[in-house]
């Protein structure tokens, strides 16, 4: 922090509290209708948001509890939401992990050595994102298909062929964590290699350590991905039991009859394992500024 | 320097000989079961790998290789596969490839001349024997001891009931017949006499035979009344000699002509420049004010002053931990123009209620205001995590030389995290070009414009225009759809180029 303070130092954190408590209050309302949705009775998506009455109907039923429905009749949730939660929480975390490892190393090159075809392989990593995915997907089921066919583990309907799917969509974590080593100067690395390390020394042991906050985010992005990603989902996951969150919310909604609460209800769901993430994260997003000790 | 010992020094190249050993087993499987295109795949990775992680002058590629090889793989590949579709027929009436779609119509039968007899199928300890009776001449015929496991074709002979010392008990009961039903079809009989008969139903063998016959020159010709069928690798039917199509239809290339249809057909050009320019527009506002909102943010938590920074970060990271399908849909809920939120309060307020779904200027508020709500937090993400490698004695400084907050952020903190957020803000404005999900379900391209003779909307994006008239016109389109898609690609890839070249994203930094 600097020690020299301005004059008008406790006016500006006045202001800047008075301005996140209403960004906050606009983020948050959207939000706030979500769970009031989920706590409705019945499938109601307008209506106050603090509802009249407040029925646990949907939560019942997305934790898979039997229930009393209005009319009576007991209910006995048919649809295996907790676990398509752990299918989608384990999914987006190896998958996450997948990709970190694979993007620290090739950021890594990128960032700190020469070699033919850099370039091209740089503007190849960014341009390879702008095709319109909505229509690869005839090209993905029949890839894994014919994986299928010789390695049944890794066809459809396996999350080990929603593993690989999911490995290629790394272009951007490259280009993130290439920004951030960019910005670390090579001067501690090349201290490190005179000692004698190796290139592949001097990445683990000097500048990973080093990369920790951005890695972190990098992690996260990739488990929000993996958990919100419908169409690549949709077309290799079959069997009711191996869906995820994204593919499995999309039993709630039939076309005659869209079941709004327990829509909401799972949403929130959903959203829970990103956020407990995203909370944990703070502490290695600030240890890995204090770590390294050469800024500030 | 001491000598890694010799564990070290060969431990590497001993586990890359293990993992070519497992890879070349692999490859093995894969040809084993006839996928050869896949195995040949395989090896080249395998040689390839094999080279990269030997060989001295490939060092920095060892680094690439799980990378580039994964994206090759599974983005490339498909997108490459995707374009080849673009210049064929696929769609939903001519879906099969052209040997699929032949041996669909070599498989229909029909019944041929010749008695029909009653079948009943009667235990044989373990195995099972087949009785055919026919009803007219009252002979009865034999045929087993069968095993009746699995599906494979069989011929056999049956023999005249009387000729064969069997006692004939009681018939197995229908639920055992029906779990025998597969093995049962893949039954030929031959009679005496020399008919060839098969089960058609449960209770029936009658003599069927193929309804096509295939000539030599691939056409194929109706046994029962000698109609001939040609395949016609034009149009991806097999014709009759009027040219009636035949279904099924069959996958074939058609060059160019999805291509020259997507710029020549007046029904896209008509709205094409209008839905373009908005794209742009909505891209690049999009990426403009995320970016905004959420370097601000990221600025404003960053400060060591401000209290309570954990809990505001959370709170303001939740639009990004609701999946997006949910969120917008409640969005579509709160903008109704009489009973959604957002106009109960303005008109609290203001004493007006927007129509936000039927004035095409608002949708586009309305939409830029949805995306914005979106996006601000993975910015906000994104900023914080480059802004800590700012160090912090540069504020420091400034300080001391009495500079304020705006100058801190323009002067120090811009400058330092423009170049690695760069990419990430071209990587937006693609991901935002193409953001078929958002229009989709908020407005769905309406409201629609007045004067076009197709229907396309005002807030329609490329993509949402192109799977309205590919998928919702006549029929589904696939190979169309593709090529529309190439073409968008196309087009943001060479917006992308400009981008990149104008930034310098690209350079060497200088040494």
């Amino acid at each position: 922090m600097a020690i020299v303070l301005d004059k008008s130092h406790r006016w500006r954190i006045v202001a800047a509290h008075v301005f996140l408590i209403a960004l906050c209050v606009a983020v948050i309302f959207p939000f706030l209708m979500i769970i009031s949705i989920s706590l409705r009775p019945g499938n109601f998506a307008t209506g106050s948001i603090i509802p009249e009455h407040i029925s646990l109907e949907h939560w019942r039923f997305v934790l898979g509890l039997p229930y009393q429905a209005a009319d009576g009749r007991l209910i006995e949730p048919d649809l295996p939401v907790l676990r398509w939660m752990y299918n989608s929480v384990k999914i987006a975390s190896i998958s996450a992990l997948i990709g970190l490892t694979l993007s620290t190393t090739a950021a890594y090159a990128f960032a700190r050595m020469k070699f033919h075809g850099k370039k091209s392989a740089l503007t190849g990593l960014m341009l390879m994102q702008m095709f319109p995915a909505v229509l690869a997907l005839v090209a993905i089921y029949a890839i894994f298909d014919r994986i299928g066919s010789a390695f049944p583990a890794f066809g459809i309907d396996t999350h080990a062929a929603l593993l690989l799917a999911y490995s290629g969509g790394i272009a951007l974590f490259i280009w993130t964590i290439k920004g951030y080593y960019e910005t670390i100067p090579v001067e501690i690395e090349e201290a490190a290699k005179v000692d004698g390390a190796t290139p592949w020394q001097a990445f683990r042991m000097v500048l990973l350590p080093m990369a920790v906050p951005i890695l972190m985010v990098v992690f996260l992005q990739g488990f929000i991905g993996a958990i919100i990603e419908y169409p690549v989902a949709s077309i290799i996951l079959q069997q009711q039991d191996n869906l995820t969150m994204a593919t499995g919310s999309q039993k709630f909604l039939y076309a005659q009859k869209y079941l709004w609460g327990d829509f909401a209800a799972a949403a929130i769901l959903s959203g829970l394992p990103i956020t407990v993430l995203f909370v944990l994260s703070q502490k290695w997003m600030i240890s890995g500024l204090t770590a390294g000790g050469i800024k500030g | 320097m001491s000598e890694p010992s010799l564990l070290k020094r060969w431990s590497g190249p001993a586990v890359l000989v293990l993992v070519v050993l497992a890879a070349l087993y692999l490859v093995t499987v894969m040809y084993s079961v006839g996928q050869t295109l896949l195995a040949g795949i395989m090896l080249v990775i395998v040689a390839l790998a094999l080279w990269v992680y030997s060989s001295e002058r490939t060092y920095a590629y060892r680094y690439l290789f799980p990378a580039i090889g994964a994206a090759l793989i599974f983005v490339v590949f498909p997108m490459l596969y995707t374009i080849a579709i673009g210049f064929t027929n696929y769609s939903s009436k001519n879906l099969l490839e052209f040997s699929m779609a032949e041996r669909y119509l070599l498989d229909e039968v029909h019944q041929a001349e010749g008695p029909t007899y009653a079948f009943t199928l009667h235990p044989d300890g373990q195995e099972f024997r087949l009785r055919l009776e026919n009803a007219e001449s009252g002979k009865a015929f034999l045929a087993g001891p069968l095993a009746l496991i699995g599906d494979k074709t069989l011929e056999l002979k049956a023999e005249p009931a009387d000729k064969v010392s069997f006692t004939v008990g009681d018939p197995v009961t229908l639920k055992d017949l029906i779990a025998r039903q597969k093995a049962l079809k893949a039954l030929l009989i031959v009679l005496p006499d020399g008919g060839k008969v098969r089960l058609t139903s449960l209770r029936e063998f009658a003599p069927v035979e193929p309804l096509f016959k295939r000539n030599a020159d691939g056409s194929l010709v109706n046994v029962s009344d000698g109609s001939v069928l040609k395949p016609n690798m034009t149009t991806g039917f097999f014709e009759t000699a009027s040219g009636e199509k035949v279904q099924p239809g069959f996958q074939v290339g058609v060059g160019t002509a999805n291509f020259v249809r997507v710029f020549t057909d007046k029904k896209f050009q008509e709205p094409f420049v209008r839905i373009f320019v908005w794209t742009v527009i909505f891209a690049a506002l999009t990426v403009l004010f995320a970016t905004a909102v959420g370097m601000l943010l990221a600025v404003i938590l960053n400060w060591d002053a401000l209290q309570f920074k954990g809990v505001y970060r959370v709170m303001l990271f939740l639009p990004y931990a609701v999946p997006g399908f949910i969120s917008i849909l409640v969005f579509r809920g709160l903008f109704n123009q009489n009973s959604g939120e957002i106009n109960l309060i303005l008109s609290a307020i203001f004493g007006i209620k927007p129509a936000w779904f039927s004035d095409p200027f608002l949708a586009k508020v309305m939409l830029l205001v949805v995306n914005t709500w979106l996006g601000f937090p993975y910015m906000m993400l994104m900023c914080m995590g480059f802004i800590k490698a700012i160090p912090s004695d540069l504020y420091e400084a400034s300080a001391v030389a009495g500079a304020g907050p705006i100058t801190n952020f323009v002067t120090i903190t811009l400058p330092l995290i423009l170049k690695p957020l760069m990419p990430i803000l071209i990587s937006s404005f693609a991901f935002n070009f193409n953001n078929f999900v958002l229009i989709t379900l908020l407005t769905g391209g309406r409201p629609d414009f007045l004067d076009t003779s197709v229907p396309a909307g005002t807030t329609d994006i490329l993509v949402s225009y192109t799977y309205r008239m590919a998928f919702q016109d006549s029929g589904q389109q696939f190979g169309l759809a593709a090529a529309i898609s190439t073409v968008i690609f196309l087009i943001v890839a060479a917006i992308t180029m400009v981008q990149m070249r104008v930034t310098r994203v690209v350079e060497e930094e200088g040494r």
